[in-house]
């Protein structure tokens, strides 16, 4: 009994000491960022490779998600006559609550897990520690710049995601379904609002996981054991600690939000 | 220095389509239309009871939608529900004794103030009251009442033999 209490004593205050070092790698990586501005080209090969080799993940992950959406809606809304109120359903469910979700989702199954396995490798062959022998600070070439090109690419993604569902939802109801265009629309726009929905939805929703989900993947590559083994754990962590902490605040910022 | 321009480029389109993505949404999906409604002109209106009437929702006169509620409140001394409407500018020509009701859409849809334009030479401006509303039909109570009536009913002719 004391031997079980005593094991989860342990465990707490390792996953405290854990949150602890991620916190003082976040701000070391925070004060790094200045140096961010005089080497942007570093960033930009980030965010080709977290943003733009992203995209068509998203994007058809988008449609067919909006493309369910219409379809599953109509189903159900038609046996209440209620088929004009599709594109409502259609466009909230994407903007306040899929679109950034799924987007972070995919984000950290494709982007985070590749930048933690890229950092794990790059530690486990002492790349890092060489850059430290050459006076290379590696905050400021390896880690600012992925973390930033995370952090910027998120919402452009979540923003994309949001957009082609509702453009899928469209194409099944009003293409497939017979739905009326001007209805869909209409009805949209007259329940979405800018500031209500999609501020508070998309944009700060996946700036939050954005934020979330790159501090983990970078993190969890920095923390790796440097083994092959190490490199696999520490990728398996940040798609499922990213997943569990974009659900868990996803929860609480629709709480915040959306909750009445 | 080719690759890096091409990966700049790709980078370039992708910062792009994700602002017009952002763009898309504001413009096609949200009411951004109605944001400017700001400029319309306000008006109050005191309920008794306005139902499940929430801010946003529509103000129509003929079917038409001329605004929108932007507020709600109680006073706190008539305890009276006090609404406030904001006016599309266009329709500066409503009489002043124009009444307003709240209606629903529909047997489940969302409610809505109906204006009925009255017959004064006096418009409504900015900050002006509506004197005639009437009240949302609260469909609990209007059940209870039909029950009352009904028992009434039934127990009047049992007394009078």
């Amino acid at each position: 009994m004391i031997e079980r209490l005593q094991r989860l004593g342990r465990l707490a205050l390792l996953s405290l000491a854990r949150l602890g070092k991620a916190t003082l790698f976040l701000l070391r990586l925070l004060g790094a960022l200045g140096a961010l501005g005089k080497r942007p080209g570093l960033m930009i090969r980030q965010l080709y490779s977290v943003g733009v080799l992203s995209l068509p993940i998203i994007a058809m992950s988008g449609l067919f998600v909006g493309m369910v959406l219409g379809l599953q809606g109509y189903t159900n809304l038609v046996d209440f006559g209620a088929t004009s109120t599709l594109g409502t359903v259609v466009a909230l469910s994407l903007v306040r609550e899929l679109g950034p979700v799924l987007a972070a989702l995919l984000y950290a199954a494709r982007a985070g897990s590749a930048l933690t396995a890229e950092i794990g490798l790059m530690k486990t062959t002492e790349q890092l520690a060489a850059m430290q022998m050459m006076a290379v600070d590696p905050f400021a070439r390896v880690f600012a710049p992925r973390f930033v090109a995370g952090f910027i690419a998120m919402p452009l993604l979540a923003g994309i995601f949001t957009a082609i569902g509702v453009l899928g939802g469209y194409f099944v109801a009003v293409q497939q379904l017979g739905v009326d265009s001007g209805t869909f629309w209409s009805r949209m726009q007259a329940s979405v609002g800018l500031v209500d929905d999609i501020i508070k939805g998309v944009v700060v929703k996946s700036v939050m996981f954005g934020w979330v989900a790159n501090w983990i993947a970078v993190f969890e590559g920095y923390d790796a054991t440097p083994t092959s083994e190490g490199i696999s754990l520490a990728t398996t962590r940040t798609v499922v600690n990213t997943a569990l902490a974009v659900l868990v605040l996803d929860f609480v910022l629709t709480a915040i939000f959306f909750g009445v | 220095m080719g690759t890096l321009k091409k990966l700049e480029l790709a980078v370039g389109v992708f910062v792009v389509l994700g602002l017009a993505a952002f763009f898309m949404l504001a413009m096609k999906v949200s009411n951004i239309a109605e944001l400017g409604e700001d400029k319309g002109y306000k008006v109050t209106a005191r309920f008794e009871n306005i139902g499940g009437l929430k801010i946003r929702a529509p103000v129509t006169l003929g079917g038409v939608r001329i605004g929108r509620v932007v507020g709600i409140d109680l006073d706190p001394r008539s305890f009276e529900a006090l609404v406030t409407l904001s006016i599309d500018p266009k329709y500066d020509h409503l009489p002043a004794d124009s009444s307003a009701s709240i209606l629903t859409s529909g047997l489940l849809g969302e409610q809505y103030v109906g204006l009925e334009p009255g017959g004064m030479d006096d418009v409504l401006k900015n900050g002006s009251t509506l004197k005639l509303t009437q009240s949302a039909l609260v469909l609990e109570k209007m059940i209870g009442r039909m029950l009352t009536n009904a028992a009434a009913g039934d127990q009047s002719p049992a007394k009078t033999p």
